[in-house]
Order: structure tokens, then C-alpha cells, then sequence
């Protein structure tokens, strides 16, 4: 039981963070669909951290990580914002595009790497099993995981920013109507790239926790096996708002984490279910509950129209 | 030398092929309200955009307060203390009022909204302007009149003392047209500037101080408004003595083209019908008129009629032909042609050029696609060009303007070129002058006597009274989705009319 709440919190985190960078990322208008390449980006920026500094003290690895993936993170996703803000491409194909060179970068950059320490090494994969231990502290039975905590923070401030500081009621005024915003002088292109910035840094964050949470390596040519996706599911049931996309990311979680732990319950068991069905869960899920739900759906107005200050 | 708030001395602005203002002075005095005046393209909006930064004129300049300035965006317009109601409301609807106001301008400490503060100095600016709002609500859950009285709040709470209002009575019930007018009068009177562009010359008369006439992008002049009387301002704008009554001779009614039975439609929005068991007929060579306070269901009986929605029963017979439930393709074929009601929704397809949207309806046929079935475009181009030349169709580039970049006038114009030269038996045209200005209301006046005269069948759907009376050869009133009454509009008067509008009274027809 200890086991499901600690995988259930630990998945949600991830798609909380994620959640939330395309939650503020659509806030400003643009539709950010490459959080999947982004986050495997930011796995990569905070898996790279911990091969090359394997041995720095437990409280400058968690930092370095959270850094490094950032870093990537957003660095990846100023693709988004220049082809979307500055090219006014459309920002589903952008979206698509960087997920697919994200999962195939990132694989070529680790096979680079591991070919050059070992000719006979050809593998994607990049191991971590000491260096996780430092972003995780045994509370008796329970993992508790320090990305828990940062996501935690994240909601918090995500919040605070939207609801309660200028800068958010500006963001959320060119993802709902730029030319409102810009009568009132305020500058969308700006405004823009600094939600798809944001996401960049949750959505690399999230790339991190993703790949530590259950596992000690990676193997980069799987990606992140459709969580950017999952987020954005998330995002859409939590109606782009920070605490409903807490609770939905929390039931999300809960779904995949079953997948980990079923075997421990007994009636799951008795039910005599292949694991390919816990496997599929969430994303049965999600197609479920967008179905439902998306008649509904509140989304910002303005958002996946590139803002033209010449159209009126 | 007089006080002026805003003088734009000898403003020129060019756009590609088209010369929008040119040498235009505008002076705007201190504390009055002053109306700019012109047809739709006159170039009222290039001018009140070049003030408000958001076009560069080519030559001449702007003074506030008798300093010249230089304007080059609306957050320099901001910053002199000008602000603008757009005429399509520049609101966020899932915003509050309140956050609507003081978007771009918050007060803050360290970054957070000091909302208090902000909600304290509305609720004073409303309650000394009389504007009525509610801090709190959402903009897309209050009425239209309430959206405009935030529009005004963001200028006010900018302390800007030059307001410009872009046709701001288009949109407001005649209720919410009088609070306007007063609101208007009140910041007047506390000191403010106000710049009122405008077409309707009744509002006008009431309201500004002065005038200032626009044609074709040329400066006509500037009057006051106590020498003058709406004849004289409609002959300054349109260049030529404005006719408000319709020249024409009696209807001579011939077959009947049109002949209705017993239609009923659904309504969208309740479990009644919108449309309830009416039949009419429409003969050659006679305008009969459908007259009705908006949402009595004429709309729906247009849409049942052209084929838009389907019938709930009846039957509609055209030329002979049972249409009922033949698709529109079929029923334009048949000779039926529609003006409809939403130009933008129905009328065109905003992308297309003008070229494209004059053949909508025609580029199947031999003359505009050949037998491996691509379009001709040199015969449509050739085709079009007739069109704009034969009705006057006024835009930037000809044949290959995008609609969306023409005016509403002209925009109404190819759709009427378009349904006319189909030569049709049939014209329905619903709405057809709203949001015109008076020449070009005039000229799609004509058209439907024209259309007339040449033995067409002429079904015409109007809110306005004053078109009911002087177009309609038969009047018949809607109510609730029902007919009410039939009139000779030379034997009955507007008030009479209203009465059965209004459900008062009703004849069996």
C-alpha cells in the first residue's frame, strides 16, 4: 500500500509539473504538444549531470540535476516559441516535429557518448543508480522522493503567479484575447515566449523525475513513452486550471502507478489480469475522460493563433 | 486663438492603391463632443487610427494642447491621455470587469495585484460617470451596453481626456443608445474631449457639438450642428442630395413566384417552434415586406425558406416547383436568390478574393469550369471585373481583394451583385442596408425596386420601419412566428404597424 502512494505521488509529480508548463504555456497562447520532446530533452540535460558529476555532495546533485534539466528544457523549447511567435508557424506541426527530433536526438547524443567511451557500447542508455540516491530519503517503508516536494512548490507558485501577480493576468490576457492585450500595450510576443520559457523549465523538470522515478537508467530510445501526452491529457481534464490539474494528475498517477505495483494486491491479482492492462490504464483513461469531458472543455480562446499585430 | 485638445493638421495616409486620408484637418476643442461623419471607406477609421498610433500618416501632424507629437503606438496614445472604444470591444470574457479595466495599467506591490485599491477607484469613476458596472462580474456574462461601460471605464480609470467612441450605437438596444448619449453628455460636461465617429445623423444631431464630414478620404468641412439639419450633413457626405424616400410607381403584381404552406421550423433555442404555420405568397413584380421586432422568427423562416434549416412541416413551392426539401444548390438553380441576414457567416467566404466570391454560387456551371473540370480563371477574373464595374464594388485591389479587407458597404455590395446578376425569380434579401451608411442604403434601395420593375419577385426581410414603409409594395408582420397582419403600406401608419409588432393586436390572414 506504502508502495502504491509513493509510485502514485511520484508519477503525479511528474505529470504535475508537465501539466502545469503546458497549462501556462496554452495561458499565453501557444499550444506547447512538443512536451514530450521537451521533457526528454530535460532527461537527458539532468541524466547527463549525473554521469559526468558522479560524486559531488547529495545536496549539489539534487541542484545540479533540477538545474540541468531545466536548462535543456527551456533551451529546447525556445524552438517552439521562435517558430511560433517570431514564424507564426503552425504550432501543431512545431509541436510534433520537436517530439520526434527530441526522442531521436537525445538517442544519438547518448549512443555518441557511450560509442566513444567503448567502441562495443552501441546502447542508449544511461545508468544512475548511485547518483539517485540522493533525492531520496527512507521515511520508514516510504521513498519520499525531493521531486515530490518541487512539485508541490511549482503548484504553489503557479498558482500565486496566475491568479495573483500582474504578470499572470497579462499572460493569461494573450492567451484569451492578444489584441485586447496589445491595445492596452501590452507586448504578446514577449509575453509568449516567456509561457513557452516556463514550460520548457517544468517540462524538462519533469523529464528528470520521469525517468528516476521507478528506474536506476534509461535507455533514451523509448522517450517517455507518451507522459508529455498524458500531461497534456492531464492539463485538459484539470480545465487549465492548476488545482484541478493537481487533482487529475493525482488520479493519473494513481492509474499508472497501479501498473507498477498491482502485483502486491491480492484481489488485482486474483483477477488474473495480463500486466499489458495496468500498462494501458492511464492512457485508456485519458481517452475516456477527454472524450467526456472535452465537449466542455474551456480552453483559452486565442490559443494555437499566432498573434499578427497588422490583423485586427 | 482657440483651445484646442487634439488638432490633425493636413493627415495623408496611402495605403496600396488607395489613398485613405488625404489632407484631412481634424480640431478637436476642449470639452466638446465632435462627431466624424462619413460613408463606410471615407477614411473615418484610418484617421481615428492614425491618432491613436496605430497607423503613421505620410505627411502632415498631430498637436495636443498646440504641441506637436509624434504617435507611433497606441501606448504613446496612451501616454497623451487618448483612448479609444473599439468598436469590436477589446475585452477579455472570462475576465472580470474589473481585471478588464486594469489590464496593461495594474497597481502592484512587488509584482502581486493590489485588486482593493483598483476595485475602490472603479466603483468612484462609476458612480460619478453613472456607468452602472459590476466590478466582479465576467464580461462574457454581462449585456453589450455593460461591456461598452467598461470600454469607457478603461479610458477613465487611464485618466484620459480625449476619448474617441468607433460607432458605438451599432451594436445597443435603443435603450442602452439613450444611456450612451447621456453618458456621453456627462464627460463632456466634467471636461473631457470626446471624437464620436458615426454614420447615423439622428445621433449626431443629438449629441456633438460639431461635426466633421469626410467623402472618399477627403476633408468636406466642418459645421456646427445647431446651423445645420440632417438633410444638409447627409448631402455633405454623400456629395448629392440624399433621397429618403424611395422613388417608385405602383407594384403591378403578376403570377405568383414564391407560395408558402403552412411552414413551421424549429427553434434552436426553445422547445416551440421558431416559425409557426405560415403561408404567404409573392408575386412578380411587387416587394413584400416581412416586418418584425428581431427574434419573432423571421430569421428561422428565411433559414427554412433558402434551405439553411429544414422544415418541421409544410411546403414551399417556387415557380411551381415544390423546393421543400430540395438542397440550396438545387433551390439557387431553381431561381431563388438570398441576401442573407449575417453577411460574414453566410454571405462570403471571408479568405476568398472577391473574384472567388462572386462565382460561389456559379463556378460549376460551363462558363467558369471546363469539361476536365478545372476553374477558369480567366473567364471568372473577367466575369468579376464586369460585376465590380456594373455595381460599383469599391476595393483596394479589384477582382483579387480579400473580402475580409473590404468594407462592410462593399462587402454587401458583391453579395448583392452576385445574387442580382444571377437574374433570379426570386430575391430574398434579409437585412440588406444594416450597417450601411445612407448613400449606400439608397443604392441597395434602388436595386430591390429595380429588381422589381424587371418582373422579379422581391421577398424582403426588415427590422427597420422607416425600409418597411417606404420599399414594401405589401407589408406582413411577424409575431412569435406567426403572421399578424397584412397592410398596404400606403393606408397604415408606423404606429399602427408597432401595435401588431408588439403583439397587441392581430387580423386573421
Amino acid at each position: 500500500m506504502i508502495l502504491l502512494i509513493q509510485y502514485t505521488l511520484i508519477f503525479a509529480s511528474v505529470l504535475l509539473l508537465v501539466a502545469l508548463g503546458g497549462c501556462i504555456s496554452e495561458h499565453s497562447g501557444v499550444i506547447n504538444l512538443g512536451l514530450e520532446g521537451i521533457m526528454v530533452m530535460g532527461a537527458l540535460g539532468g541524466a547527463l549531470v549525473m554521469r559526468y558529476l558522479p560524486s559531488i555532495p547529495t545536496g549539489m546533485m539534487v541542484l545540479a540535476v533540477v538545474l540541468g534539466s531545466m536548462l535543456v528544457g527551456v533551451i529546447y523549447s525556445l524552438l517552439l516559441a521562435f517558430a511560433a511567435v517570431n514564424l507564426k508557424a503552425d504550432q501543431t506541426l512545431i509541436g510534433t516535429a520537436m517530439n520526434m527530433l527530441g526522442t531521436a536526438a537525445a538517442t544519438v547524443i547518448v549512443k555518441a557518448i557511450n560509442t566513444a567511451e567503448d567502441p562495443n557500447n552501441v546502447s542508449s542508455t544511461i545508468s544512475y543508480i548511485d547518483q539517485k540516491k540522493a533525492f531520496i530519503i527512507n521515511i520508514g517503508g516510504f521513498e519520499f522522493n525531493w521531486f515530490m516536494l518541487m512539485a508541490v512548490i511549482a503548484l504553489i507558485l503557479v498558482y500565486v503567479m496566475l491568479y495573483k501577480t500582474r504578470f499572470g493576468l497579462r499572460l493569461m490576457a494573450c492567451g484569451e484575447h492578444p489584441q485586447a492585450a496589445d491595445s492596452v500595450g501590452i507586448n504578446v510576443y514577449k509575453m509568449r515566449y516567456a509561457g513557452v520559457m516556463l514550460s520548457g523549465i517544468l517540462g524538462g523538470l519533469g523529464g528528470i523525475v520521469y525517468i528516476t522515478a521507478g528506474v536506476s537508467e534509461w535507455k533514451f530510445e523509448n522517450g517517455v513513452a507518451g507522459f508529455g501526452f498524458l500531461a497534456l491529457a492531464v492539463m485538459i481534464f484539470g480545465q487549465w486550471k492548476p488545482t484541478r490539474i493537481a487533482l487529475a494528475a493525482l488520479l493519473f498517477g494513481l492509474f499508472r502507478a497501479l501498473s507498477n505495483v498491482y502485483t502486491g494486491f491480492a484481489p488485482l491479482v486474483a483477477l488474473n489480469l495480463p500486466s499489458t492492462v495496468y500498462n494501458m490504464l492511464p492512457y485508456i483513461i485519458s481517452l475516456l475522460v477527454l472524450a467526456l469531458t472535452s465537449k466542455k472543455s474551456r480552453a483559452p480562446k486565442a490559443e494555437g493563433v499566432p498573434y499578427d499585430k497588422g490583423s485586427r | 486663438m482657440e483651445n484646442y485638445a487634439i488638432e490633425m493638421l493636413n493627415i495623408t495616409k496611402r495605403f496600396p492603391g488607395i489613398i485613405a486620408n488625404d489632407n484631412i484637418t481634424l480640431k478637436l476643442r476642449k470639452g466638446e463632443i465632435h462627431a466624424l461623419l462619413g460613408e463606410n471607406g471615407a477614411g473615418k477609421s484610418t484617421l481615428m487610427s492614425v491618432l491613436f498610433g496605430l497607423y503613421q500618416p505620410e505627411e502632415g501632424e498631430i498637436r495636443k494642447d498646440g504641441v506637436t507629437v509624434k504617435i507611433n503606438n497606441p501606448n504613446d496614445a496612451n501616454d497623451l491621455g487618448i483612448g479609444m472604444v473599439h468598436q469590436h470591444f477589446k475585452l477579455v470574457e472570462c475576465f472580470s470587469v474589473l481585471d478588464n479595466i486594469i489590464l496593461g495599467v495594474e497597481p502592484v506591490k512587488n509584482g502581486f495585484l493590489k485588486k482593493d485599491e483598483a476595485r475602490k477607484k472603479i466603483m468612484e469613476l462609476s458612480e460619478r460617470y453613472h456607468l452602472n458596472v459590476e466590478p466582479d462580474a465576467l464580461v462574457e456574462d454581462i449585456t453589450v451596453g455593460m461591456q461598452q461601460r467598461t470600454e469607457i471605464l478603461k479610458m477613465l480609470y487611464r485618466e484620459n481626456e480625449i476619448l474617441i467612441f468607433d460607432e458605438p450605437t451599432a451594436v445597443l438596444t435603443p435603450q442602452e443608445i439613450k444611456e450612451l448619449m447621456q453618458i456621453m453628455k456627462n464627460l463632456a460636461a466634467e471636461g473631457k474631449s470626446i471624437l464620436f465617429i458615426s454614420h447615423k445623423l439622428a445621433e449626431i444631431m443629438e449629441v456633438a457639438d460639431r461635426c466633421t464630414v469626410l467623402r472618399k478620404g477627403k476633408f468636406v468641412g466642418t459645421v456646427d450642428t445647431k446651423d445645420t439639419d440632417p438633410d444638409k450633413l447627409s448631402a455633405m457626405m454623400v456629395g448629392r442630395d440624399v433621397n429618403f424616400k424611395v422613388e417608385k410607381t405602383p407594384a403591378q403584381p403578376g403570377d405568383v413566384v414564391l407560395d408558402v404552406q403552412n411552414m413551421s421550423v424549429a427553434s434552436n433555442r426553445h422547445k416551440n417552434n421558431a416559425v409557426n404555420n405560415v403561408s404567404l405568397k409573392v408575386r412578380r413584380g411587387e416587394i413584400v415586406c416581412i416586418a418584425g421586432i428581431d427574434g419573432n422568427g423571421q430569421t428561422e423562416f428565411v433559414h427554412g425558406l433558402t434551405g439553411l434549416e429544414p422544415l418541421k412541416s409544410g411546403k414551399i413551392f417556387l415557380d411551381g416547383k415544390d423546393i421543400t426539401s430540395a438542397p440550396i444548390r438545387q433551390r439557387s438553380i431553381t431561381g431563388m436568390s438570398h441576401i442573407p441576414e449575417d453577411r460574414h457567416k453566410h454571405g462570403l467566404v471571408l479568405d476568398y478574393s472577391l473574384e472567388d466570391n462572386l462565382v460561389l454560387q456559379r463556378y460549376f456551371e460551363p462558363e467558369f469550369t471546363n469539361k476536365a473540370g478545372f476553374l477558369k480563371r480567366g473567364a471568372i477574373r473577367a466575369y468579376a471585373n464586369r460585376l465590380i464595374e456594373e455595381y460599383d464594388v469599391r476595393s483596394g485591389q479589384g477582382a483579387v481583394t480579400t473580402a475580409r479587407s473590404m468594407s462592410g458597404g462593399n462587402q454587401q455590395k458583391a453579395i448583392i451583385a452576385r445574387e442580382v446578376d444571377k437574374n433570379p425569380e426570386l430575391l430574398v434579401a434579409v437585412q440588406p442596408t444594416r450597417g450601411l451608411d445612407v448613400g449606400a442604403i439608397e443604392s441597395v434601395h434602388k436595386q430591390l425596386v429595380a429588381q422589381r420593375d424587371a418582373g422579379k419577385a422581391v421577398l424582403l426581410v426588415s427590422l427597420e420601419l422607416d425600409e418597411v414603409m417606404n420599399v414594401s409594395d405589401r407589408i406582413l408582420v411577424m409575431y412569435e412566428g406567426e403572421i399578424v397582419g397584412e397592410f398596404d403600406p400606403a393606408k397604415v401608419t408606423v404606429e399602427e404597424l408597432g401595435l401588431y409588432m408588439a403583439g397587441a393586436k392581430r387580423m386573421e390572414v
